[in-house]
């Protein structure tokens, strides 16, 4: 997985609330074995007319936001479908880090597994931080010290402790996971016990 | 010595799952159960072969194609060859890793949501995950079930567990008795509609109270099914004797001496009294109405009798904006009226309400009746073939026929048109299934979610109408 440290970069403002994972990533797009090739219709309804052709201004596209590795997004975003396709999409069109009000539960841990940090403000720093996007102005996320840096204001987020070490090491989390073996063994034998019912032969 | 903490549902489920504990409320937790579909598999498989690991325990997976599947003419070879690619890979990767697999021509085959249940795979007390975010339909059953992604697919795959943060205990109570007309997708649209769809975000939601009790097993489903709809990670409710004895004798109940020591390790599930919830919303049931969704969001909820609400209604400036976009997207002005509204198309299916109760339910209102002829196509899919043989076999499919409504084979269907079934651009369609979000059901289609009578009464008028004068 991707490190995460910091990154600092203007940011795409779009704070429209409960951006569901259909309109990251519809479900026609779903069906590649694959986990690239998302990003040419993240946000579909965003950035395309009917016809195929790109929407004027849309901020996705543009020239004002090109190279934004930051996303300001709107509440609960990512609700909806389970869909890991929604974080490979927007890492596709170069984004690191969403910062919203909220995140959807599944979406946020999803895009931890991605190596997009997700940093939860409260909404009138995000509101603040969309003129600061719209003004051009960068903004520095750093995730050791959980802080967001624009302009003169600085604020601090909350973050899942066992995430931000994923984040910060890019550890592969299976290959964590399978060094707790002998855990999950000794869990198993005495679940044969109390529960043999869910356990086949 | 002190007595214990009374612990809820969830907490108990929680505690009895942890193989590590992290440290602030993370835990590395056992999966007992997984299912897997065809969309959001692909990649984990890959995963696991790339880095050379086994699937840890096999018996703990059930695989089936469910979203891409085809509603009709499967003797004929699939059209879009990605689905085929998506069904094929699936089979492949529970034939190559050894998995119980229901192929698209077995009677059990069917949405993942209706299949575990109907196959005794659904217990209570397990821990229950699979790529699909109504996953938390398996709640029904007092399972702690929840949707993940394919990181997630994979990690339960390798390792039979997940690194997760405990969600915070929350509890909605529906009180009083359901009024006549009304059935679980009103009770849950009813508490979308209260609380919001991130009403629930970073919950786990135990439902209780009178309503709930009182609901069949399939109701429950139907209600746990769009706990996510309200942004919670899962939803619960207590097993009772309903829910044992709609497991015992399924293929993967446990069976002879195993049964009774089950039944009494499920008894002892339930929250004890006293329990701490960190939310509790109370809802009066009695007051729940025939409900129908105006916008773009599950929480867009109204009474079937009331009017497409106005951006003017709400103080809210990011509301009010959401409202404006809606009724853009939606094509009508505030203050339509929702009776009267005229509607294109028609599905009674998905995994909130395509069980053979919403069959029944659909056929009532159904029989002897005729779908309006404006209406571009109704269409019936029941959630797994059992579910089809069922219906078949109480003749509801003759009774769908003759009014003029398509009787598919089974699958996700239109909940979500990964495969054919879709609405065209501007349709408005009465949909039984969970989402209403913009071009769910195909580009620019309109969706007003419904219960499985709403659906079949507005079928039948061609246009929106309270189904308790119908």
């Amino acid at each position: 997985m991707e490190k995460f440290v910091s990154v600092t970069s203007i940011a795409t403002p779009f704070p429209r609330v409960n951006v569901d994972t259909d309109i990251i990533i519809p479900a026609k797009h779903l069906k590649s074995i694959k986990r690239t090739g998302f990003g040419e219709h993240a946000f579909e309804t965003v950035r395309y007319n009917a016809d195929g052709s790109k929407i004027e201004g849309n901020v996705f596209d543009g020239p004002k936001y090109k190279g934004a590795k930051i996303l300001i997004a709107g509440d609960n975003f990512g609700c909806g479908s389970s869909r890991e396709h929604a974080p490979w999409a927007i890492a596709e069109l170069g984004y690191r880090c969403i910062i919203a009000p909220s995140f959807a539960d599944i979406f946020a841990g999803n895009c931890v597994k991605n190596g997009i940090l997700t940093v939860a403000l409260k909404q009138e720093e995000v509101d603040a931080l969309v003129l600061a996007a719209e003004a051009g102005h960068e903004i520095h996320v750093n995730l050791n010290d959980q802080t967001v840096v624009c302009q003169n204001a600085k604020y601090e987020f909350d973050y899942n402790p066992a995430h931000k070490e994923m984040l910060l090491n890019g550890l592969d989390e299976i290959g964590q996971t399978l060094q707790a073996q002998g855990a999950i063994k000794g869990y198993e034998d005495k679940q044969k016990l109390m529960t043999p019912w869910l356990f086949r032969g | 010595m002190s007595k214990a903490m009374p612990k809820t549902m969830y907490d108990k489920i929680w505690d009895h799952h942890v193989v590590e504990d992290r440290g602030n409320g993370v835990a590395l937790l056992y999966i007992d159960r997984h299912l897997v579909h065809e969309v959001t598999s692909p990649q984990a498989f890959d995963g696991l072969r790339a880095a050379g690991r086994p699937v840890h325990r096999v018996d703990s997976i059930i695989a089936v194609p469910d979203h891409n599947v085809p509603t009709k003419d499967r003797n004929l070879p699939n059209p879009d060859p990605m689905s085929t690619a998506q069904l094929t890979a699936l089979e492949a990767n529970a034939r190559e890793f050894g998995l119980d697999y229901i192929d698209m021509t077995d009677d059990r085959q069917g949405i993942v949501h209706v299949v575990g249940p109907e196959q005794g795979f659904t217990q209570p007390g397990v821990t229950l995950v699979c790529g699909d975010s109504h996953t938390s339909t398996h709640g029904a059953f007092g399972a702690l079930a929840f949707g993940i992604g394919t990181s997630e697919v994979e990690h339960v795959l390798a390792t039979q567990t997940l690194e997760l943060k405990k969600s915070k205990n929350m509890r909605v109570t529906v009180t009083g008795e359901l009024p006549k007309g009304c059935s679980a997708k009103d009770v849950t649209m009813a508490i979308i509609g209260a609380i919001g769809t991130g009403g629930g975000t970073a919950h786990v939601i135990e439902y209780a109270g009178p309503v709930i009790e009182a609901l069949s097993m399939e109701g429950r489903m139907t209600l746990c099914n769009m706990s996510i709809e309200a942004g919670a990670r899962a939803g619960l409710v207590a097993p009772d004797e309903k829910t044992f004895n709609y497991l015992k004798g399924r293929p993967y109940a446990p069976k002879g001496g195993q049964w009774e020591a089950a039944v009494n390790f499920w008894k002892a599930l339930k929250s004890d009294d006293g329990a701490h919830f960190d939310k509790e919303i109370v809802i009066d049931g009695s007051q729940i109405v025939p409900l129908v969704t105006w916008g773009t969001s599950p929480e867009d909820v109204v009474p079937v009798t009331a009017n497409v609400p106005s951006p003017d209604d709400y103080a809210d400036p990011a509301k009010r904006e959401a409202v404006e976009k809606a009724l853009e997207y939606m094509g009508y002005a505030a203050g339509t009226p929702m009776t009267g509204f005229q509607v294109d198309r028609v599905f009674i299916g998905s995994c909130t309400n395509s069980r053979i109760e919403d069959m029944r339910e659909a056929a009532s209102v159904i029989k002897g009746r005729k779908v309006a002829d404006h209406i571009i196509e109704a269409m019936i899919v029941p959630g797994s073939g059992l579910v089809k043989l069922q219906a078949e076999e109480e003749g509801l499919d003759k009774i769908f026929t003759d009014a003029g409504f398509e009787w598919r084979d089974p699958g996700c269907s239109m909940c979500l048109a990964m495969n054919p079934d879709k609405a065209g651009p501007g349709e408005h369609v009465a949909s039984t299934s969970n989402r209403n979000f913009v071009g769910r059901q195909g580009p620019g289609a309109r969706t007003h979610l419904v219960s499985p009578a709403m659906a079949a009464a507005a079928a039948i008028a061609g246009h929106f109408v309270d189904v308790r004068n119908f």
